[in-house]
């Protein structure tokens, strides 16, 4: 197992080898790793042949990838990447598994093309053990996927721009759909500041805390001419919100279904009563369709399930009974008599190919946005801790003995520089704002190198030194890279 | 693999900021070299404390609660301050059965009382340190020198250790050997050798009496690149101490018979697992592996025992050797198959491997015309207590236990009782006395050979504080791992208390003998499967209990 | 599929109970006796842990063999004749109960522990009555644990270790009847290696390691099974997909474990899952 991670986390230490990368630099190592794979005669010359394009140009554009320029942008030795080009390369079979650290970033979708072509050139995709493997973070990020909680697309991914696809659930619903594709949330942001958004509804997120650029987020919601919150609790952006609408907590207070990473479709169900009047996401939007004036009638998540169904090919297999007989079933499933599908991408190793072959993408490294400098001269990337999650919001409430949300990881080499030591308040300054925050001293962090977690926006609030910038192609934001200085507060 | 600060490396270079080796697969592999790196602190310091154990685990790398694991299982290790200097002196069946009970008052009018630091000294009571022929032993542990066992020793000579006064072992030059044996089982080539093997039929002098050439063949005929030869030298049994002796007659015959075992099984690496308060036998073995240099053709490692009579069960020895708990394993799998790190392992005793050299030489057949059917060969025994002449006695089997009574000069005194395989053994019956002591013979009279022990009792000893020994033995040395042998060796000590102050009862000895076939049926291990033994011979034949 | 004939060679002929039957090459004892309906007791043994060989109370006699079997890490072969209730293993398991009734507190063991015992007709106080030695170890809101309850099953080191969380913060320490669990020099859990996955807790028969908030509710006397529902649902944590049993009682959550034989999880969790529910307990105050 190879790690490659700016931190030496407790993944890495597992790792046989722990490749710490500068912040920023995933694409030169990628692409040096595909040109010393490529140098050293060990690309998967049948796979390449038969089931990819553009080889060629991508070949050429990492030609400039020696393995001395990737050290030089990454930091990591020469030899290390070497090895770990080689021993993908050679592998019977190889996954490359990612999260956050690839995508939190303003290049985010190149981040994982790069990636992409790794498996490309060696073959490592659409066979068993082999694959591309990103780890989702909530439990149902890729079910909002197949839902259509996305800007461009209907429920089982089908295009919201395929007039076909749009008539088939216009027929099912009784309604037209807009025939172009949505903002995504950064964009959204952007239209708020530019006009172009005034009224907004949201339901299960919590921007006020979660945006990168806090405060310009908060500016921008309090600026909206109405602002709805459907949420378990009264988030920071509830309190700023018109109308709240209490909810039911998804996964112990009503029935349904969610998928995982591994694109398992599984049940949940209720197991409690929500309190006071907080109610079931179906119900909340079927009143509130009915106060607008339509005549939507109450229905059960297995209804609305079967309706899904018959309107999304991949999912028209898994009836709730089987569901639950199979302990779940991974998309796709086209009828009842399918087991699911363990795997994607298997067409790429079928004779004749069914579809046009996987493309190779020469992806060019940028630097991250917010560059170090004189002022800025550290770096600070942010994440998750293992008891925590995402705001705190959820996991604020039960006290973990391990609990560590509200502090800055330094080494104790930058602590020896910076003069501070464990538990010091520090002021940590970016081009965005300051805030004040207690150092932790940590293995696994390097000189130059910071870390603080997300989920104590309420104490520390780090997204009020991360940047804005996004990736055009995503629209996540570049949480994992900013430029921070450190100072040391002194008590008159 | 690269030193570096992410193992234990003090200086951080900026490679070290962006590289690191290591992992769960390096974790695997040098775990091994947990009970090394135990007993070098041990050894240095006098006690493993919380910082070196954490710096250890950083080092291999292992969870420090799994090291801790490891260094509380060991009577050898340390896990909270003790003074520099620690003595652990033998005051055992055999000591006690021979009468040297002085030693212990002396130390006590002289040093103080045990277990109680006196300056930067402290005396233990010890299990039987295997010294029984030499008289008195003690072994002594001191911070920052080498461990040294004397026998015989004065509580004068003990004090004087606990107060620093430097001392060294003396150990006799090593002096090269020819390997004849393993020269002539080269020219035979492998099979041949275990052919010879199998033809002696000799059977393993541990204690289980398996037949060597059956174990043989069978790790020869494992599938698997990387096997091993293991030397069970961990001698542990009270009144037993034939292996020592061996060593520390001849440390080449012992490298001879490894030798020419990892040859003709095909095996990889040797260990020699030697127990840890064999300190004599560990330097010969050391400085003639030395001489011996490449002659052996296989690399051949010592491990020291650090004081758990467990580990001389086969897995458990394993397990020790692989930097975990001595606990034993679950059979099958056989060693033969998978044994030593999982791979097919030849483990045989001292005594087993040094005859293999004559084996190989003379041939099979000539062994086994020494002897009996079933026992072939000489069979040596370790004749302690009460008897002139304590020693290590060879003969032909055949003989019985009073023959090799007489071989020691007699007893001295009245004899009251004969304990025969050690304290895994069991109290002789007068009519047992007189069995040969061959496996058959054995097996037909009810009498376990074991070891080859015998220790003599004559009137003077106190039986019931014998087998009171005895029952705490096993109750301090039960690994802990199964229920049966965990609580039975306990229950059963505080039956047998019960039982020395006159108070047993009915409903005590049905239970007593209730714990003791639980204990014999269902133990995971060879441990449990005897602990009941001697004190149920010692009800028998009324060394305990209502006659006494 | 598997041919139910002799002619399969993964297949081999045993008798069990006076009956042949046919069984997997690499199958158990156990194994085989599960699937035939032969009922055996266990103590160490999970089905999502390798066996561990501690409690034997699920030995049987197998014919040539000195000693009895554990069936729980036996596996069958060719012609084994396996006999899984003598005489000689009644008594043998009555009197490993007896043992383990006389050095620890069972008031909390499982059901199946307490029918066996009462198959057996085990007297509890036969070799003295267990005696409280222990205090209860309460270092943090989210566990207890009262050693004076554990069998030395081994199951919460396993589950610790390498078969499921890989954290090692505990292991057996000591030797013989005074072996402990212990974390390195016995320091509390918030200064070990533990990550509070309770999955310790998840697989301890005996109540030995509890939730606080079970252990709590039973100080109080308000813990009350009857008056319990579980749900299965998935946790909201992450992408993982892991099943949740709810534990509900008066429409609270009072513990959260998870189904042994889910393949997503094989009865673990971590402690988001296991834990992380405060949010939507009354007292988080979102009815307000």
């Amino acid at each position: 197992m190879y790690t490659v991670d700016p931190r030496r986390t407790e993944s890495a230490e597992w790792a046989d080898t722990w490749l710490g990368i500068d912040v920023g630099s995933d694409i030169a190592l990628s692409n040096t790793v595909a040109r010393e794979i490529i140098a050293a005669g060990l690309v998967n010359t049948e796979f390449i042949e038969h089931s990819t394009s553009g080889f060629e140009a991508y070949a050429e554009s990492v030609q400039s990838w020696t393995l001395e320029r990737g050290e030089e942008v990454t930091g990591v030795p020469a030899e290390a990447i070497r090895d770990l080009a080689r021993d993908y390369a050679k592998a019977e079979t190889a996954q490359l598994c990612w999260t956050l650290g690839i995508t939190e970033h303003a290049n985010a979708t190149d981040n994982v093309l790069s990636l992409i072509n790794l498996a490309l050139l060696t073959g490592h995709v659409g066979r068993w053990g082999s694959g591309l493997v990103p780890i989702r973070g909530q439990n149902n990020v890729q079910g909002g996927g197949d839902m259509g909680s996305l800007p461009n697309k209907l429920p089982g991914f089908q295009n919201v721009t395929d007039p076909d696809a749009r008539a088939k659930f216009e027929a099912v619903w009784g309604a037209e759909i807009p025939p172009e594709a949505g903002w995504h949330v950064s964009e959204m942001i952007d239209e708020m500041e530019q006009g172009g958004l005034t009224a907004l509804y949201v339901i299960g997120e919590n921007p006020a805390q979660s945006e990168a650029d806090v405060s310009r987020a908060i500016r921008l919601l309090e600026g909206l001419d109405h602002l709805v919150v459907q949420d378990i609790f009264l988030t920071k952006t509830a309190q700023i919100a018109d109308v709240v609408f209490p909810a039911a907590a998804g996964w112990a207070e009503t029935d349904g279904t969610v998928t995982s990473s591994e694109r398992r479709v599984q049940r949940v169900r209720k197991a409690l009563d929500p309190p006071g009047n907080a109610k079931d996401d179906i119900e909340i939007l079927t009143l509130l369709a009915n106060s607008l004036g339509h005549d939507w009638e109450q229905r059960d998540a297995e209804t609305i399930w079967d309706e899904l169904r018959s309107l999304s090919p991949m999912h028209a297999g898994m009836s709730y009974q089987r569901l639950e007989a199979l302990d779940g079933i991974q998309w796709p499933c086209p009828d009842e008599d399918h087991p699911g599908t363990q795997f994607l991408h298997g067409w790429l190793w079928e004779d004749p190919m069914p579809r046009e072959p996987a493309a190779f993408s020469a992806v060019e490294w940028v630097p991250p946005v917010d560059p170090l400098d004189q002022d800025f001269p550290i770096r600070l990337t942010t994440g998750r801790r293992l008891d925590s999650y995402n705001t705190g919001v959820q996991s604020g409430g039960y006290r973990s003995p391990i609990r560590a949300d509200a502090v800055l990881d330094m080494s104790h080499e930058q602590a020896a520089d910076l003069d501070v030591s464990q538990g010091e308040v520090v002021k940590v300054v970016s081009r965005r704002g300051s805030i004040d925050v207690q150092v932790r001293l940590a293995e696994g962090l390097r000189h130059g190198l910071v870390f603080m977690p997300v989920h104590a926006p309420d104490v520390v609030d780090v997204n009020q030194l991360t940047i804005d910038a996004w990736d055009p192609k995503s629209g996540t934001a570049e949480f994992k890279a900013t430029a921070i200085r450190i100072d040391k507060i002194t008590r008159d | 693999m690269p030193e570096s600060t992410w193992s234990g490396a003090t200086a951080r270079t900026s490679a070290d900021d962006h590289v690191a080796y290591g992992g769960f697969h390096a974790a695997i592999a040098q775990r091994r070299l947990l009970l090394p790196a135990l007993h070098a602190v041990q050894d240095s310091v006098g006690w493993v404390s919380h910082g070196a154990l954490n710096y250890i685990s950083e080092r291999i790398p292992v969870a420090p609660a799994e090291a801790y694991g490891v260094a509380t299982f060991y009577d050898l290790i340390a896990t909270e301050p003790l003074p520099r200097r620690v003595a652990r002196v033998c005051d055992d069946i055999a000591c006690v059965a021979a009468g040297r009970t002085k030693l212990i008052t002396d130390l006590e009018a002289e040093i103080g009382p045990e277990n109680t630091p006196n300056g930067e000294g402290m005396w233990v009571r010890s299990p039987c340190l295997g010294h029984c022929e030499k008289g008195s032993a003690a072994f002594i542990q001191r911070a920052g020198e080498q461990a040294i066992t004397i026998a015989p020793v004065t509580a004068n000579q003990i004090a004087a250790i606990l107060d620093g006064e430097p001392t060294t072992m003396a150990t006799p030059p090593v002096v090269a050997s020819s390997f004849a044996g393993l020269a002539r089982a080269r020219a035979m080539g492998a099979e041949a050798v275990r052919e010879e093997v199998v033809k002696s039929r000799i059977r393993g002098r541990g204690g289980a009496a398996f037949p060597a050439g059956i174990k043989w063949n069978g790790v020869a005929d494992a599938s698997g690149d990387t096997k091993y030869v293991v030397c069970n030298a961990d001698e542990s049994e009270p009144g037993t101490f034939k292996d020592r002796w061996l060593i520390e007659q001849d440390p080449f015959a012992l490298i001879e018979g490894i030798a020419i075992a990892a040859y003709a099984v095909g095996a990889t690496k040797a260990y020699i697992y030697i127990r840890g308060e064999y300190r004599e036998a560990e330097i010969l073995l050391t400085s003639a592996l030395e001489v011996a240099g490449d002659a052996p053709g296989i690399e051949i490692e010592i491990r020291r025992g650090a004081g758990a009579y467990i580990c001389g069960e086969e897995t458990a020895l394993f397990n020790s050797i692989e930097g975990f708990r001595g606990q034993p394993r679950q059979k099958p799998p056989f060693p033969t198959t998978s044994g030593l790190f999982g791979a097919p392992t030849l483990i045989n005793n001292v005594e087993t491997l040094v005859a293999i050299p004559g084996i190989v030489s003379d041939g099979g057949d000539a062994f086994a015309r020494l002897g009996t059917e079933e026992s072939t060969g000489l069979k040596l025994f370790c004749v302690s207590g009460a008897v002139t002449d304590p020693g290590v006695y060879q003969v032909e089997f055949g003989a019985t236990t009073r023959e090799l009574i007489d071989l020691a000069g007699g007893a001295q005194g009245e004899v009251r009782a004969v304990l025969s395989g050690g304290a895994a053994g069991s109290f002789l019956t007068e009519d047992q006395i007189d069995v040969p002591l061959t496996f058959e013979d054995g097996r037909d009279a009810d009498i376990s050979l074991g070891s080859g022990a015998i220790i003599v009792f004559n009137t003077e000893a106190d039986m019931t504080a014998i087998t009171y020994r005895i029952a705490e033995f096993f109750a301090h040395e039960s690994c802990g791992l199964c229920v049966p042998c965990r609580v039975g060796t306990s229950l059963q000590l505080d039956i047998v208390g019960r039982i020395c102050e006159g108070a047993d009862t009915d409903a005590d000895l049905y239970d007593l003998d209730n714990i003791g076939w639980v204990m014999r049926d269902a133990s995971i291990c060879g441990l449990g499967h005897t602990a009941a033994n001697a004190v149920e011979s010692a009800l028998r034949i009324g060394l305990i209990g209502g006659k006494t | 599929m598997i041919e139910t004939t002799l002619a399969d060679p993964r297949l081999v002929e045993i008798t069990l109970n006076g009956e042949t039957a046919l069984a997997h090459a690499d199958a158990t004892i156990l194994d085989v006796c599960r699937a035939q309906d032969v009922d055996i007791p266990t103590m160490c043994f999970l089905e999502t842990l390798t066996p561990f060989n501690s409690c034997r109370l699920c030995v049987v006699e197998v014919a040539g063999s000195r000693t009895l079997i554990p069936s729980c890490s036996r596996t069958v072969e060719v012609g084994m004749e396996i006999t899984t209730e003598s005489e000689r293993v009644a008594n043998t398991r009555r009197i490993l109960y007896e043992m383990y009734a006389s050095t620890v507190d069972l008031s909390l063991s499982d059901d199946d522990t307490r029918r066996w015992m009462a198959k057996y007709e085990v007297k509890p106080g036969r070799f003295g009555e267990y005696e409280s030695h222990r205090k209860v170890k309460i270092q943090d809101d989210l566990y207890i644990r009262d050693y004076d309850k554990c069998v030395m099953c081994y199951r919460c080191v396993a589950a610790c270790g390498t078969e499921a969380q890989n954290t090692f913060a505990i292991d057996v320490a000591g030797r013989g009847l005074s072996s402990t669990i212990s974390t390195e020099f016995d320091v509390v859990l918030p200064d070990s290696a533990c990550v509070y996955c309770g999955n310790c807790i998840g697989v301890c028969p005996t109540g030995a390691l509890m939730f606080k908030s079970e252990y709590d509710m039973r100080e109080a006397g308000s813990w009350d099974e009857s008056r319990q529902t579980v749900t299965t649902t998935i946790c909201s944590f992450c992408g993982v997909g892991c099943s949740l049993d709810l534990h509900v009682q008066d429409n609270r959550i009072v513990k959260v474990s998870s189904p042994l034989d889910h393949d997503v999880t094989d009865g673990h969790l971590c402690i988001k899952g296991r834990f992380g529910y405060a949010h939507i307990q009354e007292e988080a105050g979102r009815s307000t």
